[in-house]
């Protein structure tokens, strides 16, 4: 397997600013007193948190409260829009990805994302996958098919479509066509993975599919995910952050925050109270 | 129910009217449309016979003859003219949307392009007239490929631009979250995402410039003998239905006649074609 395009992976860097336990828990991600401006109107306030390595963690909260704003952050998806800004501290195994000379592309390849509405290439299912492989690798045809196997399987499609691998990715249903989604992310073999509402356009039996894919991509990835789905988010993650009007205002082991919430405001939303 | 009868009645009446007047208008497109159909196929079938693609363009006053060199010189000119203005129409039309999007570079642009839009092509004939054949000294095909690409060039790009803003910024994003360059996302996923629009595009930019005869003028003007040589006078269908139809001789309004005919026909193909092959096969 071509090895070069990898050889230095953020997670493989010696010198980290983390201040976790060497050897034990190592956060893949921490922000540092973040905020964020959609022009004037600021969408994050002072938002600190970790995000451990291989671990899934959560952002719930009410509409508007800035946690797809978080996550689109961590890519810097933010930065394809002028007139959108963050300030603060992003690190990604210790190096500041909000530095103006961050290699945008080379860290949009090493943290994936996948969106609420499944969003396949108009091109064929392999093609789909190889085209994130093909812009940093250079596999060779049998390699790539491989590849192509591997992330299908990990994303519990390859069975359902092995057989038409030249199909246009249109062809596949709404469920199959968001797994198709996390295939392609997760075929470049990015540290970290971020989920946006990844499930909210889908039936409850791809729902279903999709969770038990996050929960066995976990041992592999760290993994990110925004849900307005408070029971998923119960179900799916180790580590969960309430958030509301763009602060955060909890954040601990998902356990913790459903059963002994420390403040009112978390306890109120987790109970139905509010949002 | 209380219902005022004279109020139901005057509505009636007014839809009535309505319905009738807009009946009418679309009755009296149709008879015009249908009656330009039937007059052109009726005198150019007349003079369509075989010889039509194998002799050349007759002598005036002599019997026989076809179309050939028009055809080809036709075939030569759009041909060069779709070559040059395809990527230059469309690699326009990706500029304005995925890098320029609201520069002051890309405003200029789409105000230049509009008002080539609307120039008359006479007057872009004229333009180049003045530098492509005034100063060589000889009209050539090459100067009529020019005046047509500058007929079709401002056609594309505003299709091409139109087409891929109708791509959701979505797929865009799920190519950039990839880590894919600018322009790998532009040309691999937003343009084929948008290819059946900018294909229709650029197809009805050939329907248009086929039929163009202002601007043949004084560019390629006509050539009575069968000629391949681009950098001279070239024979081409629209020139020579103008040149036929005015004069005096039979044959050669019989010729022009048929000339008309097959311009009509290949418009209506590739308009056919256009709707025909680009339709949006899977719907998302």
């Amino acid at each position: 397997m071509s090895e070069s395009a990898f050889a230095i992976r953020p997670e493989n860097m010696a010198a980290s600013k983390s201040s976790a336990v060497q050897g034990e828990v190592r956060n893949a991600l921490e922000v540092r007193n973040l905020n964020f401006f959609y022009g004037k109107f600021q969408g994050l306030k002072n938002v600190t948190l970790d995000i451990q390595e291989k671990r899934v963690t959560a952002f719930i909260g009410p509409s508007g409260c800035g946690k797809s704003t978080l996550l689109r952050t961590l890519n810097r998806m933010y930065s394809l829009y002028p007139g959108q800004r963050a300030e603060g501290e992003i690190n990604l195994y210790g190096q500041n990805i909000l530095d103006p000379k961050q290699d945008l592309n080379l860290l949009r390849a090493r943290i994936g994302m996948v969106f609420q509405k499944p969003t396949p290439f108009p091109m064929s299912i392999y093609d789909n996958i190889a085209f994130g492989v093909r812009l940093y690798e250079n596999l060779p045809r049998s390699e790539m098919d491989d590849r192509v196997e591997w992330a299908l399987t990990k994303a519990a499609l390859w069975k359902e479509v092995k057989d038409k691998l030249n199909q246009s990715g249109l062809s596949l249903s709404g469920g199959q066509q968001q797994r198709l989604c996390i295939a392609r992310s997760v075929a470049v073999k990015p540290s970290v993975l971020l989920l946006d509402e990844p499930t909210s356009a889908l039936d409850p039996i791809s729902t279903g599919k999709v969770e038990e894919l996050v929960h066995e991509l976990k041992s592999d990835y760290t993994i990110a995910i925004v849900t307005h789905n408070m029971q998923q988010a119960a179900r799916c993650s180790d580590f969960t952050a309430y958030m509301y009007l763009g602060e955060l205002i909890e954040f601990g082991a998902t356990e913790q925050i459903f059963f002994k919430p420390t403040k009112t405001a978390t306890e109120d939303y987790i109970t139905g109270r509010f949002g | 129910m209380q219902m005022n009868q004279a109020l139901y009645k005057r509505r009636q009446s007014t839809n009535f009217i309505g319905l009738t007047l807009s009946m009418g208008a679309m009755a009296l497109g149709l008879v015009v449309l249908l009656w330009i159909l039937w007059v052109l196929f009726s005198n150019g079938l007349a003079g369509l016979d075989a010889n039509i693609f194998t002799a050349d363009t007759p002598a005036p006053g002599s019997e026989g003859g076809g179309l050939r060199n028009a055809l080809l010189g036709s075939l030569m000119i759009v041909g060069l003219s779709v070559l040059v203005s395809t990527p230059v129409g469309i690699l326009a039309g990706i500029y304005l949307t995925e890098y320029g999007d609201n520069s002051k570079v890309a405003e200029f642009t789409r105000f230049v392009t509009d008002i080539m839009l609307s120039a008359p092509s006479i007057v872009l004939g004229l333009f180049v007239y003045s530098f492509a054949v005034a100063t060589v000294g000889n009209f050539s095909g090459y100067a009529g490929s020019l005046a047509l690409s500058l007929i079709a060039i401002p056609v594309v790009v505003r299709t091409t631009e139109n087409m891929l803003r109708l791509v959701p910024g979505s797929l865009r994003e799920a190519a950039f979250a990839l880590g894919a360059p600018r322009w790998k996302v532009s040309l691999m996923v937003t343009l084929r995402a948008a290819k059946s629009g900018v294909m229709t595009g650029l197809l009805l930019a050939v329907a248009r410039i086929s039929g163009e005869t202002a601007p043949l003028l004084f560019t390629a003007l006509s050539n009575q003998f069968f000629s391949t040589d681009m950098s001279g006078p070239m024979a081409n269908l629209p020139v020579v239905i103008f040149q036929f139809a005015m004069s005096p001789y039979d044959n050669w309004i019989r010729l022009a006649w048929a000339g008309a005919l097959i311009i009509t026909l290949t418009v209506l193909a590739l308009n056919i074609l256009a709707r025909v092959l680009f339709r949006d096969k899977v719907k998302v």
